[in-house]
């Protein structure tokens, strides 16, 4: 399986990121923002990090950047495109996955794991996956998802939630959101389920020594998935 | 020819920056504020002379990248 990672100036998690897509078995590439062209990829990767140093509003930049055409024809077309953090500001940014991230609800930049569970299991990135519930790091300051009442209808009739915030065993209350989004929301997907956007990074759980391993699951599933 | 821009937030979205502004305003002794809101404020200094293709474009420009039209609002306030 072939990936590609994008680098914006400021990203900062696109080598763990490629070390991790490595570790699973893809064949990555990192492709520079400025980059007209895709190299011919399986899944494509906007990591985390501060693009642009977050000027105007965090993703802004970057989701005009020159790669960003070539990745908005890809997930268009069905290709599978996933933003982590940063990445999935960039993802609202672009308008391929709806609402947008506000600063954190009490004003703080928010550094731990946290647990999220897995609301959509229909899809390429988490169908086949045992766990309900799994332990990801967060790490942002905008990461308050928010939407229009109309849009949220929209979201919860094509079943776009991807996964909340919630705690060990997966209860979804007000008291496990960090941040303040919307209904615990901590990743979405598009319509079409193949663009992924979620605050949690998988790609720091992947090693027990250094963390957690319940991205390893992820990162497992998602390749054998693609396959 | 400069336009001028302000972009403001959206009535019903949360803006927590207003409000610890409006607490530190309150401790201050400035106790009569029922509201405050933060917003954007943008200089745009363009060779184009026509008043009416200026303001278009800038129009433009904040549906494209300014505003995130989501959460925001925007308004030409000036042009000169």
């Amino acid at each position: 399986m072939k990936s590609s990672v994008i680098t914006f100036p400021g990203s900062n998690c696109d080598r763990d990121m490629d070390v991790a897509l490595k570790k699973f078995g893809f064949k990555n590439k990192m492709v520079w923002h400025n980059d007209t062209e895709l190299p011919k990829s399986d899944l494509v990767v906007l990591p985390g990090g501060f693009s642009y140093g977050d000027y105007l509003r965090c993703g802004s930049m970057a989701s005009k950047s020159k790669i960003m055409k070539s990745v908005m024809n890809f997930a268009n077309s069905g290709g599978m495109v996933m933003g982590i953090c940063n990445g999935f500001q960039i993802l609202v940014e672009t308008g391929l996955v709806p609402g947008v991230l506000l600063r954190n609800k009490y004003l703080e930049f928010i550094c731990k794991n946290v647990f999220v569970k897995i609301n959509n299991k229909k899809n390429t990135y988490f169908k086949n996956i045992d766990n309900d519930v799994l332990e990801f790091h967060i790490a942002h300051n905008e990461g308050n998802y928010f939407c229009t009442k109309d849009q949220l209808k929209e979201i919860e009739d094509n079943e776009q939630v991807a996964i909340n915030y919630c705690n060990r065993v997966g209860d979804l209350e007000e008291q496990f959101n960090p941040n303040g989004s919307i209904k615990n929301i901590a990743g979405i997907f598009n319509k079409k389920k193949n663009v992924l956007g979620m605050m949690p990074h998988p790609e720091r759980m992947i090693d027990p020594s250094l963390s957690g391993e319940d991205g390893s699951l992820f990162f497992n599933n998602l390749i054998n998935n693609l396959k | 020819m400069k336009i001028s821009v302000i972009i403001t937030l959206k009535k019903d979205v949360l803006d927590p920056q207003g409000k610890v502004i409006h607490q530190t305003l309150d401790g201050m002794g400035f106790n009569d504020i029922n509201e405050v809101r933060q917003g954007k404020y943008f200089e745009i200094d363009t060779k184009e002379s026509d008043p009416k293709i200026a303001k278009d474009k800038v129009e433009e420009m904040c549906k494209k990248l300014l505003a995130n039209l989501v959460i925001e609002n925007y308004k030409i306030i000036d042009a000169q």
